[in-house]
């Protein structure tokens, strides 16, 4: 090793293919940090990821000849904001007679100031107002999630399309839109102050979350687990700890999402059916995810303050990743964390989390009569882990029959191919039916 | 999928001499992007073999040799262990390290436990899951 004297890339004649895989590496790498220099200075998303994508369709051109510049970072910007200011310059030209929109020519201006260049090399402060412009609450839920991946995730409308089985035109149409509004509400380019950071931080770690939950629990369709999307949150969430390493709930969440990835191995059977936590092989976990995880969690608990949602959950979490099976697993300390989680959040899901616990530390009978009093409980309605979980706790009690019932109400109830046949399967464990034909 | 850089050692790594501040601000700076890009899940540096040693093995005998090693080239000096969405990105990161004078860095696809298929039988998987159960003990 002896310093690190400027590289020069030697260029080697390369089939096009690779250099598109190459150039898909320097996109996924480069993308983020692009678009978020750009916004700075453009201040608008639209706008900016115009310019990255022109810049893109340049590299696409120019590399498989040239070959992959020794900076490729530098050299998309610097391409995206010549490209920028060559455009708007052949409008000005075209529409002379015509009014040029303020807006362009403001652009314009903007674009054309020589001292940028040097500024774009530093953007990390960028990336993180960008996460907080495409997580701002102005935007539905949906539109946060498609338009955070996209433009800081690197993912093509089509990739955002397949992670969420919907079309193409639907994720399309959300991103437009939601362009649009963070245009029309003016919101800023920035970190917000320590008066809504709370607030506003707590909207971003819901996308990343929401993000690494539809990989881990597909909702529908027929995979139990769609691992790419939980590399995605889990990069997203690293990049974010990156960023702001004292926030607890950030370390809180990342400790929360590897815990869980950890297991995701563990949790697929041979024929991709789900396993659950009792019957899982604990040497399958993965056991690098699971001291990050823990180390995280330690990071967050250290950071202070009361715990919030995603490290207390991050620390029921860390209870089953270190026991290796469920009889050795600390449940009266998960039930006294999901007593505080549910006194934080009063989410009945939690709640129902909490009848598990409930039934593991202290036995079926108290369990089934949290899940009972959970019954009417309007966002449980159709949920299927409620006649899931008290298909659970009556199997617990013996009771074959009323469990069975309850596992085939909650296949009905599930979305997920996988899932449903899991639940089907207990169902069938429960043995015969005790009075045929009274299940609808 | 994850990856493992391997960084061998030098003669200067193998005599204990630490990089030049210039190195180690252009490694700390490289460090810092890995990180801040989500792509760094753990990375170290290794002491020179002089605190190594070696295990021979032949039949049922054990022949220990303690370091230092001969041979600097072959020994490993660091690694890091990456998550990429692929190969060509974590070579495109591996271009960017700010290595010199020739060296030649390996990059490694780790294994996955899928990747072992058949290979890992559930009676491997069991007596893999003794061990661990034993190591958690002691």
């Amino acid at each position: 090793m002896n310093g690190c004297a400027s590289r020069r890339l030697r260029i080697r004649p390369v089939s096009p293919s690779a250099t598109h895989r190459a150039i898909d590496a320097v996109w996924r790498i480069e993308s983020a940090r692009l678009i978020a220099g750009l916004t700075r200075i453009v201040r608008d998303v639209a706008v900016a990821e115009d310019l990255a994508q022109d810049a893109l369709v340049a590299a696409l051109e120019q590399w498989p000849q040239s070959g992959i510049p020794d900076k490729p970072g530098a050299w998309l910007a610097a391409t995206a904001k010549r490209r920028g200011i060559d455009a708007l310059r052949r409008r000005v030209v075209l529409e002379r007679k015509r009014e040029l929109i303020g807006r362009e020519l403001e652009i314009l201006q903007q674009l054309d100031q020589p001292e940028l260049a040097a500024q774009v090399e530093d953007v990390q402060d960028d990336v993180l107002r960008l996460i907080f412009m495409t997580c701002h609450p102005v935007l539905s839920r949906e539109a946060r999630v498609a338009l955070t991946l996209r433009l800081l995730g690197g993912l093509s409308t089509p990739e955002i399309a397949r992670a969420f089985l919907v079309s193409e035109g639907t994720v399309a149409q959300r991103i437009v839109r939601a362009k649009r509004t963070l245009a029309e509400a003016r919101v800023p380019f920035e970190v917000p102050g320590r008066d809504e950071l709370t607030e506003r931080l707590s909207a971003v770690l819901e996308v990343i979350y929401l993000v690494f939950n539809e990989g881990y629990a597909a909702t529908a369709g027929e995979q139990w687990i769609r691992p790419a999307l939980c590399a995605d949150a889990l990069r997203l969430g690293r990049i974010l700890v990156a960023l702001m390493p004292r926030e607890a709930e950030v370390n809180g969440l990342l400790a929360l999402m590897e815990l869980q990835a950890s297991r995701l191995r563990a949790r697929v059977g041979p024929r991709g059916e789900p396993v659950l936590l009792a019957d899982q092989d604990s040497a399958r976990w993965d056991h690098l995810l699971v001291q990050r995880g823990l180390a995280g969690l330690r990071r967050a608990e250290e950071l202070g303050g009361a715990l919030g949602p995603y490290t207390l959950q991050a620390a029921i979490a860390a209870c089953h990743a270190r026991t290796r099976n469920v009889e050795e697993t600390d449940w009266p300390r998960i039930v006294a964390l999901y007593d505080a989680l549910a006194a934080l959040t009063g989410s009945p899901v939690v709640e129902l989390n909490r009848a598990v616990a409930v039934t593991m530390a202290f036995g079926p009978e108290a369990g089934l009569e949290l899940v009972d009093s959970l019954a009417d409980e309007p966002a449980l309605r159709g949920y299927h882990l409620l006649p899931g979980v008290r298909g659970d706790v009556l199997v617990r009690l013996g009771r074959m029959a009323e469990a069975r019932e309850e596992f085939e109400r909650a296949a009905d109830l599930c979305n997920n191919a996988r899932e449903r046949e899991l639940l089907l399967s207990r169902a069938v464990a429960c043995g015969a039916r005790t009075t045929p034909g009274t299940i609808p | 999928m994850r990856f493992m850089v391997l960084v061998p050692g030098s003669p200067e790594s193998e005599a204990g001499e630490m990089p030049s501040t210039e190195l180690l601000g252009a490694m700390t700076k490289y460090n810092e992007e890995l990180v801040k890009s989500g792509v760094m899940l753990a990375g170290e540096g290794l002491h020179s073999t002089a605190r190594g040693a070696k295990v021979r093995f032949n039949g049922s005998e054990r022949t220990i040799t303690d370091g230092p090693f001969a041979e600097a080239k072959e020994i490993v000096a660091g690694y890091w262990i990456w998550e990429c969405a692929s190969r060509d990105e974590a070579i495109e990161w591996l271009k960017r390290a700010p290595f010199d004078g020739g060296v030649e860095i390996e990059l490694r696809q780790i294994f996955d436990a899928d990747d072992f298929g058949e290979q890992l039988t559930p009676e491997l998987r069991e007596a893999n899951e003794r061990l661990r159960e034993q190591t958690a003990q002691n």
